[in-house]
């Protein structure tokens, strides 16, 4: 058994190996192609998320009852992991931009709307009792209060959601596109180029750490700070 | 002196068993407050109890009576946040019908909001005038009144629990007030702070003769040495048990024989005898 793993260990392309197969997609453009490819996907899926799932998010957070009855559906939709819509998103829309757009939709989705939900409606009701007491409007309840109240979490929400959409949309082009840094790796491995393999994951992870130092960037802006300094 | 008088008319105030699960088929009922634990099986009892009182425009009135008693809930009732169950509450022959910026409520803990800094939380109060420049000077004006002039800038978090606290009463002042409520807003300071705050309100009080201040708290000795008037309340559900006129003049020392004699029997009606 030990000589089994051994073996499978052995399999591995060597570093100098490595280098090569990153100079080469490097320099006939694959690499970028591939990487500019799943950003897109990654930050239209993620976006279009973040704007429905926000406002939604505040104002579930806002109507209790209407929450209350809302929320067993979430809950039901939540842990069906947004691969198994797969075989819906391509007859749906077919294979191409669309389907990864809409996979990566639903993965970021319940991790930005669960949490705005609780920042929501976990404000203290004692602000709103200052806007009321100031007769703040709807508009300035909104703007002066539940916003600014709920940014941080918001922002942590984003952040989880990013990570998560750069997770999925890899294996949403395994399967359903015919670029991207997931459908490399595929291609890759039917052409058995393990070192192309690597690069991609190595690829993959890189940009996974520059979108969190991003995202961790903006929890230190002045509007959220706050949150962090209370404790 | 009939203008913002305050009359509270045959007040009564009820728990309510309010119902808040988390999934709309289990039949567990949540409760929403200490309070709430007083009510069995969706009966209601009373918290407040049939209140009527009538505070004349300037007075100075401490609210007394043990924790938990509903003293704040007076209070919230007055200032519109709580509708009472029975009678009502006229100002100026007005019916309350909800919270207004003229009836300014202190909260006892930091009500400030902390994503915005010292003047822009006093700006809040002061959203009606439009000139930016003249807003800035007014917001700087209150500052200065609490002497908070220097921090201004900084968030809530930065300052101490007597700064925040001068702040908020910054905040109230700038909405101009008639009606100030004030819902224990010393207890969360320490006593030398609390002691100074003490002077603060009475300087406040008496640079601004016509605003009526309510002021709930359980230390009497801050009641006797700030009010006009004492209101004492009993215990569930609460019900006017006295009131107490105090006409001795500013500043007041604790070794005066009228309110320490006072001091005295307010500790009999709370129900302490020995330690004093």
């Amino acid at each position: 058994m030990l000589a089994s793993f051994w073996q499978s260990f052995e399999q591995l392309p060597g570093l100098e190996q490595i280098g090569r197969a990153f100079w080469e997609l490097a320099s006939n453009g694959t690499l970028l192609r591939s990487t500019i490819a799943s950003l897109f996907r990654v930050t239209v899926g993620f976006y279009l998320a973040a704007l429905l799932a926000i406002p939604v998010g505040l104002a579930l957070g806002r109507r209790p009852v209407v929450y209350h009855w809302v929320n067993p559906i979430i809950q039901f939709l939540r842990p069906i992991s947004p691969l198994a819509w797969v075989p819906f998103a391509m007859l749906w829309f077919g294979i191409g931009e669309k389907s990864a757009i809409f996979i990566i939709f639903f993965a970021s989705f319940f991790p930005i709307l669960v949490p705005t939900v609780k920042a929501a409606s976990g404000i203290h009701p004692m602000y709103f009792q200052v806007a009321a007491n100031l007769q703040f409007g709807v508009w300035e309840s909104l703007r002066l209060v539940i916003l600014p109240a709920t940014m941080p979490n918001i922002l942590l929400a984003l952040r989880v959601a990013l990570g998560i959409s750069w997770l999925v949309v890899v294996a949403a082009e395994m399967i359903a596109v015919k670029s991207g840094l997931g459908y490399l790796i595929i291609d890759a491995r039917n052409a058995l180029r393990m070192d192309y393999v690597v690069v991609a994951m190595v690829t993959i992870g890189i940009i996974g750490l520059l979108l969190d130092l991003a995202m961790t960037r903006l929890e230190h802006l002045e509007s959220v700070r706050w949150k962090l300094e209370q404790k | 002196m009939n203008r913002n008088k305050i009359c509270v008319d045959h007040v009564t105030v009820r728990y309510k068993n309010g119902r808040n699960r988390a999934w709309p088929w289990s039949r567990k009922n949540g409760s929403n407050g200490a309070g709430k634990a007083h009510a069995l099986d969706g009966a209601s009892t009373a918290i407040l109890q049939d209140i009527t009182l009538d505070i004349d425009a300037g007075e100075f009135v401490c609210i007394l009576g043990h924790s938990g008693c509903g003293k704040s809930t007076l209070l919230k009732v007055i200032a519109g946040f709580i509708k009472p169950d029975e009678g009502a509450v006229l100002i100026d022959g007005q019916k309350v019908n909800g919270p207004q910026n003229d009836h300014v409520f202190v909260f006892q803990e930091g009500a400030l909001f902390p994503w915005l800094t010292i003047i822009e939380n006093v700006d809040l109060a002061l959203r009606s005038i439009g000139n930016a420049s003249e807003r800035r000077e007014k917001a700087q004006y209150y500052l200065e009144l609490v002497a908070l002039e220097g921090a201004g800038g900084h968030y809530p978090h930065m300052l101490s629990g007597g700064m925040r606290q001068r702040a908020e009463i910054a905040r109230a002042l700038a909405a101009q007030p008639d009606i100030l409520m004030m819902d224990e807003p010393f207890s969360g300071l320490d006593y030398l702070t609390r002691l100074h705050m003490r002077e603060e309100m009475l300087n406040l009080h008496a640079m601004l003769p016509d605003t009526t201040i309510l002021f709930v708290t359980h230390d009497i000795d801050e009641s006797l040495q700030m009010s006009n008037r004492l209101v004492i309340l009993s215990e569930s559900p609460a019900r006017i048990k006295c009131c107490r006129q105090i006409d001795v003049p500013h500043p007041r020392t604790a070794v005066c024989p009228t309110l320490s004699e006072m001091r005295t029997q307010i500790y009999h009606h709370l129900g302490v005898h020995s330690a004093l």
